[in-house]
């Protein structure tokens, strides 16, 4: 080649050698390479679904949420549904399903975790082995195998319904899931809500007014009795004044099964209890790391300032234990919500089930219906990091 | 070292991206590749089932052997892709699958929305319900109010809600993944009903301990074409599908058993046995196949009537009868358009 080329060559070289000493146009030229790669990558496979769908004749669309759905789910706890209803709706039902036991296993995890966490740190040697055992034991095995052996322990051991156990009070237990009365409703029931709500504000209301006159003359009120009084009491005093507007709906045994009341299924207990139980393993720990770290001194500290053992744990320990609980927290809510898509393995009708499982069977729609699918799980965990992170500011370090 | 997982996770996306490519000429690929890749059930007794030393076995697999006797000459050369009736089809239609024999009932919405090609039918079946005996049932019309075990991703499913809503009545689904575990939960008693194919539910029941305690009631509430597919977009290999089927069921109305094929090859007359064995004609050779496609596949497994007595009739544990699945000629179902 001629000379004027070879001269360029080396200048161009020069120039790429000189660009890869520099330390920082090094790392952008690395991370504009990688983001080439990545973007490279993500077209061709976006094209390679197109090309595949267009081979087989499928179109993209999600025109098929509004046909009948043409199946049934036979646990619809929250809206109406049958098998005359849309794919969309059969879609809520599963995403409700899915929220219903994300929400109550945050709760009992909750419960549990904080509860074994502080019995995990008990001065009593055989409450706190007998906790770490089973931590060890619980959160070492996959939570599928705890959701499958929770269910047929449910399925095998209970009896049918026609030899249901009565535990009184019109409470059954069976294999076909826990039936207790269901309160249905009267006239007047409203007003009780409305008294509630109004009892609810009332006691938000208070507690800033007690903090006022703390904050100006250091009284201090019982805020947390006259809270609970205030939100207990109202409501029960106007549904004694409304004449007790509520009736029960008492579950029978009629033909194959119960009918009536409220029945808590076997899919749905078993998803829900294993579900919460393994977290709270993870969650105990994190309270006991929590607690573990904020250092003695300090409960000495306030003592010595004249606080009494209630004052000091609620105004020194748990704030500063809750920053470090909050974080790892949020992971583990996050986990119960993620985790709740194996119900399909013991056929609980979650989003996965319905929309993600049998609407994608029936209508052959398979990116639409998981892009949905994935859509709804991402919707969920970014709704529960950001109130996380919410309270996560709200328990930090306040500097001044 | 963040750097080297990305450009290692790149390359193995890459290469995902690229294996799924290609897929007409499913034959060449095939053949290729030395092993026919059916999507196959994950476990029915007389359908498609391992034995005892993981060899799969059953109705369902000699069609696919037979098919991997007409394209690669050798009926052990298939591998069983095990699908729940949830992934099947998205296994066949990505490539993961050559075929599907996997009691799979022939529909409309399958056939046109999940975009399949259909081959005709190896099974007639229709959805029926199995009860313990002792629930004193007797028809079908008395399950209002039951709780019914159902296999996700199933037509029965669909026939269920449609059969409970005409009659007006309510039932409690319980849907479950596999056949195995709607039978666990059946025998546990979380279901009064077990719901599925008639012969499904034969099947099943042919693995309980005491069979004779469990009852298929009179009622068949839907028709259940079961048979083969394949993918859209590949003329050659639907053809062969198709006449793989055609010549298990001619082979039975010829006369063409797995004993005397050899012989027939050698002496019959009879044009058409002629064209099929690849005596006469090229009709192999049209398929894309060896001329002698047909006699490997009857040599491999046999004809319609031997696939059906050897796993699933009257002297199997199954148990099943002929019924709509005898020959036409015999008052049947099964019929082939002629090797013309």
């Amino acid at each position: 080649m001629t000379t004027l080329a070879g001269a360029r060559t080396t200048d161009d070289r020069n120039l790429i050698a000189r660009l890869w000493d520099n330390q920082e146009a090094r790392s952008v030229i690395i991370q504009i390479i990688t983001l080439a790669v990545v973007l490279a990558l993500a077209v061709l496979v976006l094209r390679n679904i197109a090309i595949n769908l267009e081979a087989i004749g499928k179109e993209f669309n999600f025109n098929f949420l509004g046909a009948p759905a043409a199946y049934d789910i036979s646990f619809s706890p929250f809206i109406e549904y049958t098998s005359r209803h849309t794919h969309l709706r059969a879609a809520v039902v599963g995403i409700l399903n899915t929220l219903l036991v994300a929400v109550c296993g945050v709760l009992l995890a909750s419960v549990m975790g904080f509860i074994m966490g502080i019995m995990r740190l008990s001065s009593n040697w055989l409450i706190s082995r007998i906790v770490y055992v089973f931590i060890d034991f619980v959160r070492n095995i996959p939570v599928l195998l705890h959701i499958l052996l929770v269910h047929g322990i449910i399925v095998t051991t209970l009896p049918p319904p026609r030899q249901a156990i009565d535990i009184g009070a019109d409470f059954f237990v069976t294999n076909r899931g826990f039936f207790v009365p269901a309160p249905v409703f009267q006239d007047g029931a409203g007003v009780v809500g409305i008294v509630f709500i109004i009892a609810i504000i009332a006691a938000i209301v208070f507690r800033r007014w007690a903090k006022q006159v703390q904050d100006t003359t250091g009284k201090i009120y019982p805020v947390f009795s006259i809270c609970t009084a205030i939100i207990v009491g109202a409501p029960l005093l106007a549904f004694v004044v409304m004449g007790a507007p509520l009736s029960w709906d008492i579950p029978q045994l009629k033909g194959f099964n119960f009918q009536g009341g409220l029945a808590l299924k076997p899919e749905f207990l078993a998803l829900w209890l294993a579900l919460s139980y393994y977290t709270s393993c993870f969650i105990a720990e994190i309270v006991r790391a929590g607690i573990l770290a904020v250092s003695h001194g300090q409960t000495e500290a306030s003592y010595a300032v004249g606080l009494r053992p209630n004052r000091t744990l609620q105004l020194v320990i748990v704030p500063q234990a809750l920053r470090v609980i909050i974080p790892p927290l949020t992971s583990q809510y996050l986990n119960i919500t993620k985790n709740s898509s194996l119900a399909i393995a013991i056929g609980y009708m979650d989003v996965v089930a319905t929309i993600g499982g049998i609407s994608l069977m029936q209508t052959g729609k398979e990116m639409e219906t998981m892009i949905i699918v994935m859509g709804v799980y991402l919707v969920i965990s970014l709704t529960v990091s950001a109130f996380m992170n919410w309270f996560n500011r709200k328990m930090k370090l306040k500097e001044r | 070292m963040k750097l080297k997982t990305t450009v290692t996770l790149c390359a193995v996306a890459f290469a995902l991206a690229i294996a799924n490519a290609a897929q007409a000429g499913t034959l060449e690929d095939v053949k290729k590749r030395g092993v026919l890749n059916c999507v196959v059930s994950t476990g029915i007794p007389g359908f498609a089932f391992p034995d005892k030393d993981g060899n799969w076995k059953g109705f369902d697999i000699d069609f696919c052997r037979a098919t991997a006797a007409a394209v690669l000459g050798d009926p052990k050369k298939i591998k069983a892709v095990t699908a729940t009736g949830k992934t099947r089809f998205t296994k066949l239609n990505s490539g993961e699958g050559d075929v599907l024999w996997r009691n799979t009932t022939l529909t409309f919405s399958r056939d046109v929305g999940v975009k399949l090609r259909f081959h005709g039918v190896n099974y007639y079946d229709g959805q029926g319900f199995m009860v313990p005996k002792k629930l004193g049932v007797k028809s079908a019309k008395d399950l209002g109010g039951a709780s019914i075990c159902i296999q996700t991703g199933t037509t029965t499913e669909l026939n269920l809600a449609d059969f409970f809503h005409s009659n007006g009545m309510k039932y409690e689904a319980v849907t479950i993944e596999t056949n195995d575990e709607a039978r666990q939960n059946y025998l546990a008693g979380r279901c009064d009903v077990y719901t599925t194919d008639a012969s499904g539910l034969a099947a099943t029941r042919s693995t309980f301990t005491d069979p004779e305690n469990h009852v298929i009631l009179p009622e068949i509430i839907s028709k259940e074409p079961l048979g083969p597919a394949t993918r859209h977009g590949d003329d050659q290999w639907s053809d062969i599908v198709t006449w793989v089927l055609n010549a298990i069921i001619t082979a039975e109305e010829l006369g063409i058993t797995q004993a005397n094929v050899r012989k027939m090859r050698r002496t019959s007359k009879n044009p058409e046995i002629m064209r099929m064995l690849g005596k006469e004609g090229n009709q192999g050779a049209e398929l894309g196949l060896d001329k002698k496609w047909a006699y490997n596949i009857i040599r491999a497994v046999g004809n319609y009537g031997e696939i059906f007595e050897r796993n699933i009739g009257k002297d199997t544990p199954i148990g099943l009868e002929r019924g709509l699945n005898a020959l036409w000629t015999n008052g049947g179902l099964q019929y082939s358009p002629p090797f013309r």
